[in-house]
């Protein structure tokens, strides 16, 4: 059995070892080093949570602190890359996409094409996103669905230990601009690792669990609440067929379409607000390429479309739930046609 | 006729630059700057005609005015060296030394065009020249060309990146935060502010608080000159104790070429924010071209039958590449959805 470890730690490892094996890996970003720069022990926390912990005594100056500056250091990164350097940025909070967002999608999302393929902009865009942390409606987005949008852009949304060190070591690697969203939830998260490097591709969908009755498509967090959820219905007889995206963009549209061609039913889980992000996605690409499968309409469970609250109790009301999941998922059961 | 103009431009305002006597140039390079200088113009005044007869579309923003500063930045710059620069980019690409038919083909958006037709006027990029793009968010270059400058000195080579942006752009807040990060890492950056006085179609006294953009890096300790950028001479010479600035670590400097658009913001752009006689006085007694020309001749480095030769030949240049890109084919329909990814 693989050595256990946690997403934080398994996100570490990726990053220390792609900069073992490739010189041009460089990270930038705010407090991933921290201190004063000199030796010792606070000179390589890592930042307030120490996911890049050690990565400054063992790679000097590889290891940039940045100013609070989103807008040059994500340029930078973009620019160097263009130059061929694979620069990781640490985007501390997805919600401060706000102040750099037009490096990510005017700048590096274009360069390949509207430069007719004469550019290349290896970037990595590492973010925390998420609700959960009481952190309020500034620090707990999830704006995966907006990077989706924007053609150009590699978005991915690890959701297991595992994933997270085999799709970033593969964002790393990856000659396109990668937007990798962690979710703050899942950072303690234990689960085996193997300790070598290995990558997972893009676009592969992982299945959770399988199951005849119910297809659950979802994401990050959620996948572990969709798993929850499916327990709990499976003790009612009721089998779900649990799909972990694991990328948006590219999306495993195949995977999607073969589960739902054998349950006949969709549940789509998604921890974003409700217009326009993966779920309606999905369920739009779900009737318009198997709608002749479906045994009953299409749930879709979401946040509210409303800001993420401070308050405990509303916090955990906007957080969608297994419960919430279960009802969906009875309620497509219980639908007949 | 000559000597009110020489007067005039002796003394160009706010200019700190050594004055003409104290820069020496080669008649070799003189000449050099002339035709390229000429290259741009006529390129950009075939661009403009092609436009007017609905040959290119879109945007399209002219350089006429400001060719001594690409042409004198240019020349202080070796392979291995980069630039990046806003959407006014057809005379970077031609000074970085790259095919004019593909540039012309660009702007016309044929499939032969340096960007197969998917960039157009404002987009283009040419690795093999140290070329890297025209941008057209206002100000966005400006953390990307601190990173080409961070790639130099990760590499821990001598290179130097240029950035160039206009008066508009220096009010950007990327292009600050930018500045002091160039500063905190000692990057080998060289920001080039092409000040052609007008925002679009706003004055510089209208927009900036303080309106000698080359002191943008004081408060990063950035050093910054202001440059007569009608003087092709002064530009280079200026570029090239920027460029030796950078190459020996010294981190980043800023230049404020004083320079001038002769045509509007874009081709949609009557320019009526301003007087003709405004543009004819600058045209008469400031113009790059007409500077080097008359420097040429006073000097006896060559005469008109040889300047002569230059515009026959630059205009051929020209026409071919307007001939190339009206005979270029549209591109394939297939390639609407091509190219946004790696091997898609």
């Amino acid at each position: 059995m693989a050595r256990k470890i946690t997403f934080q730690q398994a996100v570490n490892e990726a990053l220390a070892q792609e900069m073992e094996r490739d010189e041009t890996v460089v990270l930038m970003g705010e407090d991933i080093a921290g201190g004063t720069g000199g030796e010792g022990e606070m000179d390589a926390w890592g930042g307030p949570l120490g996911i890049t912990k050690g990565l400054y005594s063992k790679f000097g100056d590889r290891v940039m602190d940045t100013p609070i500056s989103e807008s040059a250091f994500v340029g930078a990164a973009v620019g160097a890359a263009t130059a061929g350097l694979r620069p990781v940025v640490e985007l501390m909070f997805i919600d401060f996409m706000g102040v750099c967002f037009d490096q990510m999608f005017n700048q590096a999302a274009k360069f390949r094409y509207m430069f007719g393929g004469k550019a290349e902009t290896p970037v990595v865009v590492r973010t925390m996103f998420g609700a959960g942390l009481r952190a309020a409606a500034q620090h707990s987005q999830c704006l995966y669905p907006v990077f989706t949008h924007i053609p150009g852009l590699k978005v991915v949304v690890p959701a297991t230990p595992y994933d997270v060190k085999g799709l970033l070591i593969q964002s790393i690697r990856d000659n396109d601009p990668v937007i990798f969203c962690e979710h703050k939830m899942l950072y303690t998260l234990e689960g085996e690792v193997p300790e070598e490097p290995y990558t997972i591709p893009f676009g592969e969908a992982n299945i959770t669990r399988e199951g005849g009755d119910v297809t659950i498509v979802t994401l990050g967090r959620m996948v572990h609440i969709a798993n929850e959820a499916a327990t709990n219905l499976a003790k009612d007889g009721i089998e779900c067929e649990v799909i972990d995206l694991r990328t948006t963009s590219p999306m495993d549209q195949d995977s999607i379409l073969e589960s739902v061609e054998s349950t006949g039913r969709l549940v789509v889980l998604d921890e974003a607000t409700p217009r326009c992000n993966i779920a309606t996605d999905i369920s739009a690409l779900v009737c318009q390429e198997a709608f002749d499968a479906l045994k009953a309409p299409i749930r879709m469970v979401t946040a509210p479309h409303v800001p993420v609250p401070f308050n405990d109790t509303l916090e955990d009301l906007y957080i969608p739930d297994a419960a919430k999941v279960e009802t969906a998922v009875r309620a497509v059961m219980e639908h007949r046609q | 006729m000559a000597t009110a103009k020489k007067k005039a431009r002796a003394k160009p305002q706010g200019t700190r630059e050594a004055t003409r006597a104290a820069v020496t140039v080669t008649p070799a390079t003189l000449l050099d700057y002339y035709r390229q200088m000429l290259l741009i113009r006529r390129f950009e005044e075939k661009a403009g005609q092609m436009y007017g007869m609905g040959l290119i579309g879109g945007f399209c923003h002219l350089y006429i005015g400001q060719e001594a500063v690409v042409t004198g930045v240019q020349h202080a710059l070796e392979p291995g060296d980069t630039v990046v620069t806003g959407y006014r980019c057809h005379a970077h690409m031609l000074a970085a030394g790259v095919d004019p038919k593909r540039i012309m083909a660009e702007l016309a958006g044929r499939a032969a065009g340096s960007s197969k037709g998917k960039g157009g006027s404002m987009h283009m990029f040419a690795l093999d020249a140290g070329f890297y793009g025209g941008h057209a968010i206002v100000g966005a270059q400006v953390p990307l060309g601190t990173g080409l400058g961070f790639a130099h000195r990760y590499r821990k080579s001598d290179r130097v990146s240029v950035t160039y942006f206009g008066d508009g752009a220096a009010n950007q807040g990327q292009v600050f935060e930018a500045l002091n990060m160039a500063a905190l890492w000692t990057l080998p950056t060289v920001y080039v502010i092409e000040n052609n006085q007008y925002a679009m179609g706003t004055a510089v006294s209208r927009a900036s608080a303080v309106a000698e953009l080359c002191r943008r890096g004081e408060s990063f300790g950035i050093p910054g000159r202001q440059v007569d950028g009608m003087d092709v001479v002064a530009v280079g010479a200026a570029a090239a104790a920027a460029v030796e600035h950078c190459r020996k670590g010294r981190g980043p400097i800023l230049l404020e070429m004083m320079t001038y658009r002769y045509r509007g913001h874009s081709m949609s752009d009557p320019a009526k924010y301003r007087s003709r006689e405004e543009v004819s006085k600058v045209r008469q007694e400031r113009d790059p071209i007409e500077q080097v020309r008359e420097r040429l001749i006073e000097e006896g480095q060559t005469d008109d039958a040889a300047l002569k030769a230059i515009d026959k030949d630059v205009k051929a240049v020209v026409a071919e590449a307007a001939e190339f890109a009206q005979d270029s084919p549209e591109p394939d329909a297939a390639e609407l959805a091509v190219g946004i990814l790696a091997g898609a």
